[in-house]
């Protein structure tokens, strides 16, 4: 059994990757960003190679800031260089030399604009659709015009479970909900709770705040490691020590799983444990379906759907458990998108000089979405399902609402 | 998924047993730890280039090559089976129109101009069969740093021909309206794909035009759209067009992984990448499950059967200690050197010891212990991760990983043996 190592020596060990590198570029082939902008030169350029100059204080150029952190080349690399690990952290070295601008503070913190736009949930959805003011914010702020934003919603999701009684029972899990499930698409949690209900779960859904990868992404690290260890502390509920965590947000759970260690360098018990409990919803129901344990009680559900993994979901290496939960359903018509990346990485594709570039990645999906043209999209990720929305005009939602509508939700 | 079959590494040994155990059923995963050669290598199937003569008839020349090497892998195969599985490779490679045959070596300009003996080309090679000679206007891009049309030109006007033919070259670059100074391959090829670029490279080829009848290109013509940019040029040009493969990365191996890739998902297969297979689990000489670490923790795989196809020296299939210790990391099964020489040699070019690393194994391509005994009924290599062959100098890389990956994945359904 390989043990993990955490803290400095994870840190280490990330950076001593460099020296496995060993030219091939497999990564810069597989880059997205790399294929469609001359701005990126591609991973492996300003990685393993620039990272030998930045032994120092500075970083040779600013190219890094374009990579758009999917996280590709550290999955594609045969010789296991942390290839995007050592890119976050570069770009977070640029950042803390250079300065953070204000539209990086404001996108990395989906919590703080959560809680402004909720009591006025109604205005700033007009805002947000009003091409005036969002061309406003582009001139000022720097969030492209275009970009896909959530939709705010009057009762966040801890308001509807501190609502919800969980019937005990033996068999518990702990919910991880994350950031977009609070304040912007409750739905996605109460279906997951009653999913894992409907399998015989009592779910525990502590209170709790963001897992700090937006922060992380825009090169805040501070904060970022602050927010994870917080948010580790918060789902280690006193009598859950031992439960599988179940994440619904793929990125935010793959920041649990390894991010945070690898790219934050950060370390605590309570991480640790949380690290190594964390599941991806579908990756637990597929586990559970492969013990015999899964309820299949399924209604058909005439649609045609199309699958789209995200890089996040991809990164945690376990394939695409949706797809094969998802499978199980009759009457249902999946197409699996064989695409990489949708562009938007989070709150890359949002930034006024990036948006472009993010569009062209998605470029490839979007066209199979359209040519396609299915009843619904589905992704697990949520700002995977905002750009690919915003861009084909196609209705995305999780694959576990499509579950849930088979064990007869509506 | 709760796969029949595991295989271990995403290379052509592997692919081409994934998907030919695929094709008759078997719910395939492929795992690997990332990407294999194929989008580094030229998309060309080597079968036997050097013995060290250069070779013409590779398969008639292979009996006499075997004769004098033991150990080597090709000894697993039947020249009946290695020209199965290259017609059956070229078949479901059909979207890259493979040319050539196993009974005959082309010779190939590389992006040093030297002409290298290999079997199948895709069809955006084809016309680049330089045996009997050739006059060829050799185009270079500005701003591509990967390709050096004067170098490539220079050097094949000094090729020796067997047939005493002579090439003719020369060398012209040309400007692509627009560009960065730094042109990146992955940018060129979607690039190309566009009708209005490929327009102006084909009016800016066309005024340098000469006497030449072959138009030489480095190998960026086009990703998914490679057939259309291909044929397009040709028409434009009205001269056959070939390309010539460039240092990694490669665009035609691109193609080809995803081809593959493609062609496997197809079949109902996963490929899986990242996935790092660690260790087994195993009982009476059968292997249960392997160990695949996660993103934060190990978890089990289980299957009927396992093809450890993870490459060799260059892709960690076998290891080397600071000690000199040989390892073969997921099963723990014992390395040979095939006979390489036990001291290194202060000649350049002489066979190394550690040339030929790699495990050994028996007639139903399963590994074997030290004791020449197969260690577990279930489990089979193919590939790189054969010791053996030196697949650089004897140019036979692809036509082993084909051939083997053919057998393993036949002995398994039983068509072999």
């Amino acid at each position: 059994m390989t043990t993990l190592s955490w803290g400095a020596e994870a840190w280490a060990e990330v950076r001593l990757s460099l020296d496995h590198c060993i030219k091939c570029t497999v990564c810069e082939t597989a880059c997205p960003v790399a294929a469609v902008t001359g701005l990126f030169p591609g991973p492996k350029t300003v990685g393993p190679q620039a990272e030998r100059f930045r032994a120092g204080e500075h970083s040779p150029d600013l190219s890094v800031d374009y990579c758009s952190g999917c996280g590709i080349c550290s999955r594609v690399c045969p010789q296991e260089v942390r290839i995007a690990e050592l890119n976050s952290r570069a770009r977070a070295e640029l950042k803390r030399e250079r300065g953070i601008p204000l539209r990086d503070q404001l996108v990395a913190r989906p919590g703080l604009l959560g809680r402004t736009g909720r009591p006025v949930a109604p205005l700033f959805n007009w805002a947000m659709a009003n091409p005036l003011i969002r061309y406003l914010g582009e001139k000022t702020v720097g969030i492209h015009r275009k970009a896909p934003v959530p939709k705010s919603v009057g009762r966040t999701f801890s308001y509807w479970v501190s609502h919800h009684r969980s019937v005990p029972r033996e068999r518990r899990v702990v919910y991880f909900h994350g950031c977009s499930t609070q304040w912007y698409e409750p739905h996605v949690g109460q279906k997951v709770v009653a999913i894992l209900e409907h399998n015989g779960f009592q779910v525990v859904a502590p209170r709790q705040d963001c897992c700090g990868l937006p922060l992380q992404s825009n090169g805040i690290f501070d904060a970022a490691r602050q927010a994870a260890t917080r948010l580790a502390r918060q789902l280690s509920v006193s009598g859950t020590e031992e439960l599988p965590i179940i994440a619904s947000s793929t990125s935010c759970g793959l920041m649990m799983k390894r991010e945070a260690r690898e790219i934050l360098g950060a370390d605590t018990a309570e991480l640790r444990s949380v690290s190594s409990r964390t599941y991806d919803i579908f990756e637990f129901l597929l586990e559970l379906h492969q013990r015999g344990e899964l309820r299949t009680d399924f209604k058909p559900v005439p649609l045609t759907v199309a699958y789209h993994a995200p890089c996040q979901q991809q990164n945690q290496l376990i394939g695409k458990p949706a797809l094969e939960v998802l499978r199980l359903i009759p009457g249902l018509r999946l197409l699996e998108l064989d695409r990489s990346c949708c562009g938007i990485a989070g709150t890359y594709g949002v930034k006024r000089e990036k948006y472009d570039i993010a569009m062209q990645v998605g470029e490839p999906l979007f066209a199979d979405i359209l040519a396609a043209g299915p009843d619904l999209v589905a992704c697990d990720s949520e700002t995977c399902r905002w750009q690919i929305s915003g861009a084909t005009g196609a209705t995305s939602v999780h694959p576990l609402e499509i579950l849930h509508r088979a064990y007869g939700g509506s | 998924m709760n796969p029949d079959v595991v295989v271990i590494g995403a290379g052509t040994a592997g692919m081409t047993a994934a998907l030919r155990l695929s094709g008759t059923g078997a719910t395939v995963l492929v795992l690997a730890e990332g990407e294999g050669a194929l989008p580094l290598a030229p998309a060309q199937v080597d079968l036997l280039g050097y013995t060290p003569a250069l070779v013409s008839e590779p398969l008639r020349e292979l009996a006499p090559f075997l004769q004098e090497r033991p150990w080597h892998p090709y000894r697993l195969v039947t020249p009946d089976e290695i020209e199965a599985a290259l017609g059956w490779f070229a078949d479901l490679a059909a979207p890259l129109g493979y040319v050539g045959s196993a009974q005959r070596n082309r010779l190939q300009p590389t992006a040093l101009g030297a002409l290298r003996p290999t079997c199948l080309v895709p069809e955006t090679m084809a016309s680049g069969d330089l045996s009997e000679g050739g006059e060829v206007l050799v185009v270079g891009l500005r701003g591509f740093r990967d390709f050096h049309a004067q170098l490539v030109a220079e050097n094949l006007g000094q090729a020796h021909l067997a047939s005493g033919a002579a090439v003719g070259a020369r060398a012209v670059e040309v400007s692509l309206v627009g560009d960065p100074r730094d042109l990146r391959p992955q940018l060129l090829v979607r690039r190309l794909e566009q009708r209005a670029v490929l327009a102006q490279l084909a009016r800016e080829i066309r005024t340098e035009l000469g006497q030449e009848t072959l138009i030489a290109l480095p190998a960026v013509l086009g990703m998914e759209r490679s057939h259309e940019v291909w044929q397009r040029l040709q028409e434009l040009l009205g001269r056959p067009v070939f390309e010539i493969p460039t240092p990694p990365p490669s665009q035609p191996g691109q193609r080809l992984q995803q081809v593959l890739f493609r062609a496997l998902r197809r079949q109902g297969g996963e490929v899986r990448l990242g996935a790092k297979a660690t260790g087994f689990r195993g009982t009476g000489g059968r292997v249960e499950s392997i160990t695949v670490q996660l993103a934060s923790r190990e978890v089990q795989v289980s299957a009927g059967e396992f093809i450890l196809a993870s490459g060799g020296l260059g892709t960690g299939g076998v290891t080397v200690d600071p000690d000199g210790g040989l390892h073969e990391p997921v099963f723990d099964l014992p390395v040979t050197t095939a006979g390489a020489p036990g001291q290194p040699s202060a000649e350049y070019f002489a066979t190394q010891p550690l040339d030929r690393l790699g495990v050994s194994v028996d007639s139903e391509m399963r590994p074997l212990g030290t004791g020449g005994e197969p260690l577990f009924t279930n489990l089979r290599a193919a590939g790189a991760v054969l010791g053996g062959a030196e697949p650089w100098r004897e140019k036979s890389g692809e036509g082993i990983s084909l051939a083997t990956g053919f057998r393993a994945a036949a002995v398994i359904t039983g068509g072999g043996g």
